[in-house]
């Protein structure tokens, strides 16, 4: 992360600058990230579209005390650009937004957002109607791509029926416009039911709640755990009795309760519940973070290699979830830890991409299973995070991991990764279930 | 005798945290007392959520404690995530200083004085308070009265090349000048205990300790602290061909073969425990485990000074005398855990309860205690084998102890911890 941040300071001093302006080298802007109290979002939102969802939608948003306008007066630098393509309906209906979004991108300002309101192609829709959907993703990743200065575009994905009454779409605009999204690029959120519910205090979305968090102890489940804190739950931190230092530490800043376990145990999942309801009385977030890396190319791997991490990252999982099934709590809402590794596979981790490709399998799987009250279990898959274990990466993929490859030009933070955990967390993101969202940059490499 | 006071409410144990102990100057080297003794208290409190509570008090000492650390646990406690309106006090006993801080947490929440408190203690041969020696000190403190440079001069040039050489702590008694392993040697040799006996209990300490650690025992006991992860003296593969190869450490000057070796002894340790106490109602406020109750405790001496008993003995007197209070046998327990300093001073001291010449001459019993039954005996390894930072022994065996009788579900546990000056310690805890 030192290294990061000494090449990050480097080309953005003067000198710096200029010098990796003229070699091409990659700029990477410091991200807007949360900050308690600041504004949403960066300056007024614009919002484009004719739809009724976009006459709806900037009601709510009025209702957030923004400045919300519907043309483009080219005077403010817009803070957010909301284009709501819900009626599209043939390629056609796609030229006048896109041209209508061009002149605003170009005055978005840093850490802007621009976010896209779409339906979600299902079965069954006509071929025109699909091709327009589908157009839309490839659109909005691509604005992704062109943006700079920390901004994002992202887009939610509605299913069909699904409007304003879905508390989640709004939950959804609200995580991707706040600076809790500040490493969430290209990327799309579907809402596919009504359920969840909004917060009264959008500063503390997890009051009351009791959330156990796995491989607390150290790097991106130390930062879920403080996150999840600062969101007003009250949290049990799990880690390796290895760990126990490290995790007494984390527990104490937080003031939550360390339970050392392996969560390789059997009994795991009934320990973790126990712990829940005798010392808290309640069990309403389960994050699997807790994870590990064996990494050599396959024909060097052996069974050992290839067992531990399966039975750490995937086989774990699954029991835990059972247990907490059996226990008759499927009003949870969890959380996994995938990867990106596990979407675009990685050599040398044929173990951890399996893996964490069988962990965006097990949510996709699991919707009905959790799907009681404000229940739900979805995935976050982190790309390049500046964490212990990328530090130890050799230099070339190291670095082609932060500047090169994803758009945001740089690695992002643990507490990157805690931020989208804690949206999928919250009651707002009831209407969201068994999906995996990455939190890469818009990358594709990383641990 | 005075009876158990039936006015009093319960005290009990809620749970209990310590560091892996560590053979001296090993993984702890650069660890301070204080260091050790915040990594207990800071692991409990993350254990049981008690960021940023006001406990009634938090009592805990060291056995070998530098001067600067006067106010040692106050310390801790300041530095810790409790809050800083906890009150805090030393005590010192020496090896039985973890049981008198816990015991006398215990009996202030039995008075209703406190609601909940902190019992434990600390100790580290690594971080060993090193002095000069007398004559250097009274030249020091002579320097600092003077007043003029011939005063000066006159305190510089009193002081002698040989009385700059640093001093360090003993642990051998000041009235006889014999070590604690010397002192036990006779004890062992008046009572005849072999060397076979305590080679064999030495090596059930190992053996029994490495299965509570495969079992996840001490999950919820122990924090790991600088890479440490479990008890480093711990050998799994101890055996009595490996035991038998140690040469006698200690009585090789005494008649017959000596028969105690680094085996079946207590190495010196770095480590620190703490034992979380409260009174029913702080445990059902905090949403927190009842482990056991502890009962009753109570000090005993002995005169070895004059060689009339065995440095080591103090518990053999003061456990009848918890037993009649109490109105409870010997054999009236579940567990015993006798701290092991030496094999041959848990031997020793079975063996008197067992003799009824002892129990009638020095216990004033019409009967011998009687014999217990061993398969009982410090069931989750002891002292041998997880090594003895003195002050912090008390808080390992009563956590440890309170956890088994919660997981039996019923019984007593009876708990004996000797220490240097001819004192020790006993308890009796119940479970819950």
């Amino acid at each position: 992360m030192a290294e990061m941040n000494g090449y990050q300071g480097f080309v953005t001093a003067p000198f710096g600058r200029a010098l990796a302006k003229q070699l091409g080298l990659p700029r990477p802007a410091r991200l807007r990230r949360y900050r308690a109290g600041a504004p949403l979002v960066p300056g007024p939102v614009l919002l484009l579209g004719e739809s009724p969802l976009a006459t709806e939608l900037g009601e709510a948003l009025l209702g957030w005390d923004l400045d919300v306008r519907t043309h483009d007066a080219g005077a403010a630098q817009p803070g957010a650009v909301v284009l709501v393509l819900d009626d599209a309906a043939s390629p056609a209906d796609l030229a006048a937004p896109a041209m209508d979004l061009a002149p605003a991108l170009k005055r978005l300002a840093p850490g802007g957002r621009v976010v896209v309101l779409s339906r979600l192609r299902a079965e069954g829709d006509a071929p025109e109607l699909a091709a327009t959907r589908e157009a839309i993703t490839g659109f909005v990743r691509s604005v992704a791509h062109e943006l700079r200065g920390g901004a994002t575009a992202n887009g939610i994905e509605l299913a069909e029926g699904i409007g304003l009454d879905a508390p989640s779409v709004l939950g959804a605009l609200h995580f991707l416009f706040s600076g809790r999204s500040a490493y969430v690029d290209g990327q799309f959120l579907v809402v596919d039911s009504t359920r969840g519910a909004l917060p009264q205090d959008w500063e503390a979305p997890l009051t009351g709640q009791v959330a156990v968090v796995t491989g607390a102890a150290r790097g991106i489940g130390a930062d879920i755990a403080r996150t999840l804190h600062r969101d007003g739950a009250t949290v049990v931190l799990v880690d390796v009795p290895q760990a126990g230092e490290a995790l007494a530490k984390v527990a104490n800043e937080v003031s939550g309760t360390a339970l050392q376990l392996d969560v390789n145990r059997p009994d795991a999942g009934q320990l973790i519940l126990d712990h829940a309801r005798t010392r808290h009385g309640r069990l309403d977030i389960v994050v699997h973070n807790a994870g590990i890396t064996r990494d050599k190319l396959l024909v060097n791997m052996g069974r050992d290699r290839w067992d531990a991490v399966i039975n750490i990252n995937l086989a774990s999982q699954l029991a835990m979830n059972r247990t907490f099934l059996d226990a008759g709590l499927a009003g949870l809402r969890i959380v996994s830890l995938a990867s990106t590794s596990g979407i675009a596979g990685n050599r040398g981790q044929t173990n951890y991409a399996a893996s964490k490709a069988g962990i965006i399998g097990m949510v996709a799987a699991s919707t009905e299973l959790f799907s009681e009250g404000n229940g739900g279990i979805n995935a976050i898959a982190p790309g390049f995070i500046e964490t212990d274990m990328t530090g130890k990466m050799p230099a070339g993929p190291k670095w082609a991991g932060r500047l090169i490859l994803p758009s945001l030009q740089q690695g992002g933070l643990p507490v990157d990764v805690a931020e989208g955990v804690a949206f999928l967390a919250s009651p707002a993101a009831g209407g969201i279930n068994g999906r995996t969202l990455r939190v890469c940059g818009q990358s594709l490499i990383g641990a | 005798m005075p009876q158990p006071n039936s006015s009093l409410r319960p005290a009990y144990i809620l749970g209990g945290n310590r560091t892996p102990f560590s053979r001296a100057h090993g993984a702890y080297a650069d660890a301070s007392t204080k260091d050790l003794l915040s990594a207990a208290v800071d692991g409990l409190v993350a254990r049981f959520g008690l960021q940023g509570e006001r406990l009634g008090a938090v009592a805990a000492g060291a056995v070998l404690k530098h001067p600067r650390d006067f106010n040692l646990t106050r310390e801790v406690v300041l530095g810790s995530a409790l809050s800083g309106q906890t009150p805090a006090f030393d005590v010192q006993m020496a090896c039985a200083t973890g049981m008198e801080a816990i015991g006398s947490i215990a009996e202030k929440i039995r008075l209703g004085r406190i609601e909940s408190g902190i019992g434990g203690g600390v100790d580290s041969i690594s971080d060993a308070p090193i002095t000069v020696s007398d004559a250097a000190r009274a030249a020091l403190i002579r320097l600092s009265r003077a007043r003029t440079l011939k005063e000066r001069l006159a305190a510089v040039a009193s002081l002698r090349p040989r009385d700059l050489a640093p001093v360090a702590p003993g642990t051998d008694e000041p009235r006889t000048g014999l070590s604690m392993g010397e002192h036990q040697a006779l004890t062992a040799l008046a009572w005849g205990i072999t060397r076979e006996q305590q080679d064999e209990l030495a090596m059930n300490s190992h053996r029994n300790l490495a299965r509570a650690w495969d079992e996840h025992f001490f999950d919820d006991l122990v924090t790991s602290y600088r890479g440490l992860n479990k008890d480093d003296n711990l050998r799994a593969d101890s055996s009595m061909e490996k035991l038998g190869k140690l040469k006698p450490a200690f009585g090789r000057k005494l008649p017959g073969e000596p028969t105690m070796t680094a085996g079946n002894s207590t190495p010196l340790t770095d480590g620190a425990s703490a034992v979380l106490l409260g009174s029913e109602d702080f445990a059902a406020s905090h949403d927190l485990p009842v482990l056991a109750e502890f009962v009753d405790h109570e000090l005993g001496a002995v005169d070895f000074v004059s060689g009339d008993e065995g440095l080591l003995m103090a518990p053999a007197y003061a456990v009848p005398r918890l037993l009649a209070r109490n109105g409870l046998t010997l054999q009236a327990f579940d567990f015993y855990e006798i701290h092991e300093a030496f094999a041959s001073t848990v031997l020793s001291t079975l063996k008197a309860w067992e003799d009824p010449e002892f129990c009638k001459d020095r216990l004033g019993l019409d009967a011998p205690l009687g014999a217990i039954d061993r398969s009982k005996l410090n069931v989750n390894g002891s002292s041998l084998a997880a090594g003895h930072p003195f002050a912090a022994t008390g808080g390992r065996i009563v956590a440890s102890l309170a956890k088994m009788l919660h997981a039996k579900g019923s019984g007593r546990g009876l708990v004996s911890v000797c220490a240097a000056g001819g004192q020790g310690v006993v308890a009796i805890l119940e479970a819950r």
